[in-house]
């Protein structure tokens, strides 16, 4: 027999080595209750990943069942890898949001590349073909060199994986703002499609099937992974390295292809991908949907090196992972389609009727915990959240040299472009690609179809931090625009959820508010939600900001429409809805106040859904040929993003104040068309032009060649990064 | 006419090369790399993605795979072979056409509509375009900077074998070089992707000229040399 040296259940208990795992005492009593007995070292792991905010939202759940979770085009909701949203035809779309925000502070290549390649696991352990990856990033000001090389990390990290497995990344979002400092965050989202038909679950059902797993082999990275992202990070974070995983994006590769024709066979009886908390995470959790038990043979396991303990293989990280059920007597020919794809694949247990997870060694049981405690009784906390106070003084820019603000807001990496991110990103791979990053969503046509997916990421952070309940609703409602503005229906969306630690009353307290704004948007903007994440502890020098970051998807039915419309010289430009002294939040207040007045936010929801669709039918009817909302940075910067994009000039009259130009109030948008049209609460204000950009308010005038603004906006990035760190 | 499009494990624009062919009017099968014979094929494409991985060097590892015998048949027997991306990077490793791609001078992948222009339109796969005709195509890569030593590059030159060069070279290629073809004409490498542009909605058609002149071609015509 081989005998491991490990700590026994005594010193477990009375050196509260459970402590180190992230268990509480009232947790680990709990677990107690649940054995009947004191855990032994494997079973003491599997619990405390099992129950990491992580795995169990046991600090979020009571805000995330608010969220509307079914609608008409509602396939499947949250609770697998990725919801499922009917597009027509017998075909659907998956999609999914993850954080990697921990595992990126501390090793941004790594964090960030298999953030990517979990997200794409997730999407094909539905049986669904990506089609396109969005990435939403938010980094403390470059001014810093290591915010600089985290950014850095990060993209090329996104990029190699990406790149490699060979799914195009067509859109994503940039912030910087201190409060990032040291804190990433990497979320990342993956769209996949599929026939309805072949929808996979993670369940593991009918005893006597078996346990097949396939990917690479199992070694000891990213022990406790998902347990060192429950925590806030210190300096000592940096000793958590080894808690980071690897990603292989050509074993992704491999092993994508091969889930693909897995999904193929009915033989098949339920499918997971071993993503955070590896293999007790994904054996655990298909026990408990199949209502079965689960034996494993951990000897079975391919591994990477002797002398992986069972505790260390059910909390490994290792990447490229799927654990597949079976059905009984079939395991050979699924045996033999991987190796055919080169990879490892093993028999490694088998569907019980014990209604327990018991995991044996070389014929030692190291391991007996009831399925259902274990994964449905993991701890719920509910906490008191505390309401800061309001700040009510009103904003004044009127007497600030505004010119300065514009250039210096065009100028902030925030607002420039980001070529220098998206260009290290393949975005046409896969040859459908309709729109790629550069100016609003990702368009990816659905192959052999006119039907195209639009898809979109957003979070607006600093609205959040204002208002939570309405920022909330904002972080959801930009998302809408962005939609819409692609000519699509919005479908469903996934959110990710990132905030400090939950057990601050404050943040506590916009983690309940904006979450309960995120519901009533959702319900409002008939974009329920299917999947999604949540990412606490996010605390390094500071807090971060509460940032809920939203993904949506939308369905253009005739992507073709798209062909006959050009934006040119001539167009009017028109500004539909009207402009509020709405600056709590926005980024003129981050630039001359470096702060944020906590006060309350204004959106209407009704307005919002009905302007919104109102546009889209103008777009796509052609009446429109292109729709811009209003965001971070107001009018000025948004005419200014298009005049460099397009690089056409702008000539606008608008009859506001000149701080008004930077406002940020909600559901505003500026549109391109041809002169004269009536459109509802639309104004129209100038027109596109070869000359110069010049917009004029009643007390401030902007004048730019196409030039200044464009090597502006595109050096925004550039030129914080020539810098040798 | 039938072209293999052959798949290594970590190729990934397999289906986009197969597609274009189909497209243009071709018929094609996807060979896997550990096949040993294309017979029954009129040309071979080499698709785009990352061969194994790129691990020791892109390109590498496919030199050595049980196809490239194969492949290396399908070249002297005159038939069209054209490797794209990867492809191209794999017909150097495996010496159908001259030099290497290095890493891009930026260190970073570049992924962008490239202009570029057609140096020569005598050859069987581009004498649908203008000489001197700028077109776009996609690039997508990190060791796109072609390189090859001066003797080569003089060779390239007097066999007027350079086929594509960048107007805005993205990756440091020696001479804007985007693609080169063998001197006998039938082998043609190149960086950029004109199987993603086929279609002015997804950004350009330019691509579409190549694809359907490969489908045209006939052994004793386009046999240069």
């Amino acid at each position: 027999m081989i005998t491991f040296t490990e700590p026994n259940e005594q010193v477990i208990k009375e050196e509260k080595l459970y402590a180190d795992m992230g268990l509480s005492d009232k947790e680990y009593d709990k677990v107690v209750e649940i054995l009947g007995r004191q855990p032994n070292y494997t079973e003491t792991g599997i619990f405390s990943v099992m129950w990491s905010e992580h795995c169990s939202y046991k600090h979020s759940k009571p805000f995330l069942t608010q969220f509307p979770t079914t609608g008409e085009h509602v396939l499947m909701g949250p609770g697998e890898g990725a919801g499922v949203v009917d597009i027509g035809d017998n075909q659907a779309v998956v999609f999914k949001v993850e954080s990697h925000n921990h595992p990126s502070a501390v090793e941004p290549y790594q964090g960030a590349a298999t953030g990517v390649g979990g997200i794409i696991r997730d999407i094909v352990s539905i049986g669904a073909r990506p089609i396109g990856l969005l990435n939403s990033l938010r980094f403390g000001e470059l001014s810093e060199a290591n915010n600089r090389r985290l950014l850095r990390g990060v993209v090329a990290g996104i990029g190699g994986y990406g790149n490699c497995i060979g799914i195009p990344t067509v859109s994503g979002e940039v912030e910087f703002d201190r409060s990032y400092d040291g804190n990433p965050l990497v979320n990342a989202m993956c769209v996949g499609i599929i026939d309805h038909d072949k929808i996979q679950k993670g369940t593991a059902k009918g005893i006597g099937n078996k346990v097949i797993y396939v990917g690479l082999k199992t070694g000891r990275d990213g022990i406790h992974g998902a347990t060192f992202a429950s925590e806030e990070l210190t300096e000592e974070s940096e000793s958590k390295r080894p808690s980071v995983q690897i990603g292989d994006p050509f074993t992704g590769k491999k092993l994508m292809e091969a889930t693909l024709e897995a999904i193929q066979q009915p033989e098949l009886v339920g499918i997971q991908d071993m993503g955070a908390a590896g293999l007790t995470s994904s054996s655990a959790e298909m026990a408990a949907k199949g209502e079965s038990g689960i034996a494993l043979h951990l000897d079975q396991v391919p591994v990477r090196e002797a002398g992986i303990t069972p505790y260390e293989m059910m909390l490994s990280e290792t990447q490229e992972r799927m654990l597949l059920v079976v059905k009984d007597g079939t395991e050979d020919k699924f045996l033999s389609m991987f190796e055919d794809f080169e990879l490892d694949a093993a028999v490694i247990g088998e569907v019980t009727n014990t209604d327990r997870l018991e995991l044996f060694f070389h014929g030692e049981k190291y391991a007996d915990i009831p399925v259902q405690p274990l994964s449905d009784e993991a701890p719920v906390y509910i906490l008191e959240g505390a309401a800061p106070a309001i700040d009510d003084t009103a904003h004044h820019y009127g007497d600030q040299d505004l010119n300065t603000v514009f250039d210096a807001l065009i100028g902030h990496p925030t607002h420039g472009s980001k070529r220098y991110i998206y260009e290290q990103y393949d975005n046409q791979v896969g040859a459908n690609t309709v729109q790629k990053s550069g100016f609003g969503s990702g368009i990816v046509r659905v192959e052999g179809t006119d039907k195209a997916i639009a898809m979109a990421i957003d979070g607006k952070s600093r609205y959040v931090y204002a208002d939570p309940l309405n920022g909330g609703k904002e972080a959801v409602a930009q998302t809408f625009r962005s939609i819409i503005s692609t000519g699509a229906v919005p479908l469903a969306m996934t959110d990710c959820l990132n905030y400090g630690s939950p057990e601050k009353p404050e943040i506590y307290h916009q983690l309940g508010e904006s979450t309960r704004g995120m519901a009533e948007a959702c319900a409002a903007l008939s974009t329920p939600v299917v999947s999604g994440n949540v990412s606490l502890y996010n605390e390094s020098k500071g807090t971060i900001l509460p940032t809920p970051v939203i993904g949506m998807v939308g369905l253009i039915e005739d992507v073709n429409f798209m062909a006959d419309l050009k934006v040119e010289s001539g167009d009017a430009v028109y500004l539909v809805g009207e402009t509020e002294k709405a600056f709590a939040g926005s980024q003129i207040e981050k630039l001359i106040d470096n702060d944020i007045r906590k006060q309350t936010r204004h959106i209407d929801l009704e307005l919002e859904y009905a302007r919104g669709m109102d546009l889209r039918e103008r777009l796509i009817n052609k009446e429109v040929k292109k729709i811009a909302p209003v965001g971070r940075g107001g009018i000025a910067i948004k005419l200014a993003q298009l005049s460099a994009f397009h690089q056409l000039g702008i000539d606008a009259t608008l009859d506001l104040d000149g701080e008004d130009l930077f406002a940020e109030n909600a559901s505003r948008y500026i549109v391109i068309a041809p002169s004269g049209q009536n459109i509802t609460d639309g104004k129209e204000i100038g027109r596109l032009t070869d000359e110069e950009f010049h917009i004029a308010a009643r007390d401030l005038t902007i004048d730019r060649s196409i030039e200044t603004i464009s090597s502006i906006w595109e050096g925004a990035i550039p030129q914080c990064m020539t810098s040798v760190d | 006419m039938k072209f293999a499009v052959i798949r290594f494990p970590g190729s990934n624009c397999d289906r986009d090369m197969l597609n274009a062919i189909v497209k243009a009017g071709g018929e094609a099968e996807y060979v896997d790399y550990r096949e040993t014979t294309l017979s029954g094929f009129d040309g071979v494409l080499i698709p785009g993605g990352f061969s194994f991985g790129d691990y020791l060097r892109s390109g590498a590892m496919a030199s050595v795979a049980p196809i490239t015998a194969a492949i290396k048949e399908v070249a002297a027997d005159n038939k069209p072979v054209l490797g794209v991306c990867n492809g191209f990077q794999i017909l150097t490793e495996i010496g159908l056409l001259p030099g290497a791609l290095i890493f891009n001078d930026t260190h970073t992948f570049i992924s962008r509509n490239e202009t570029l222009t057609i140096t020569n339109n005598d050859t069987p796969f581009t004498s649908e375009y203008e000489e001197g005709e700028t077109v776009v195509y996609p690039v997508a890569h990190g060791e796109g900077h072609y390189y090859c030593d001066d003797e080569t590059y003089q060779q390239l030159v007097a066999n007027n074998q350079i086929v594509l060069t960048y107007n805005d070279n993205p990756n440091g290629s020696r001479n804007d070089i985007a693609g080169i073809i063998n001197e006998n004409g039938n082998v043609l490498g190149m960086m950029p992707h004109p199987e993603r542009a086929l279609e002015a909605l997804l950004g350009s058609d330019d691509g579409m000229r190549l694809f359907a002149r490969m489908t045209e071609w006939e052994a004793e015509h386009d046999y240069i040399h």
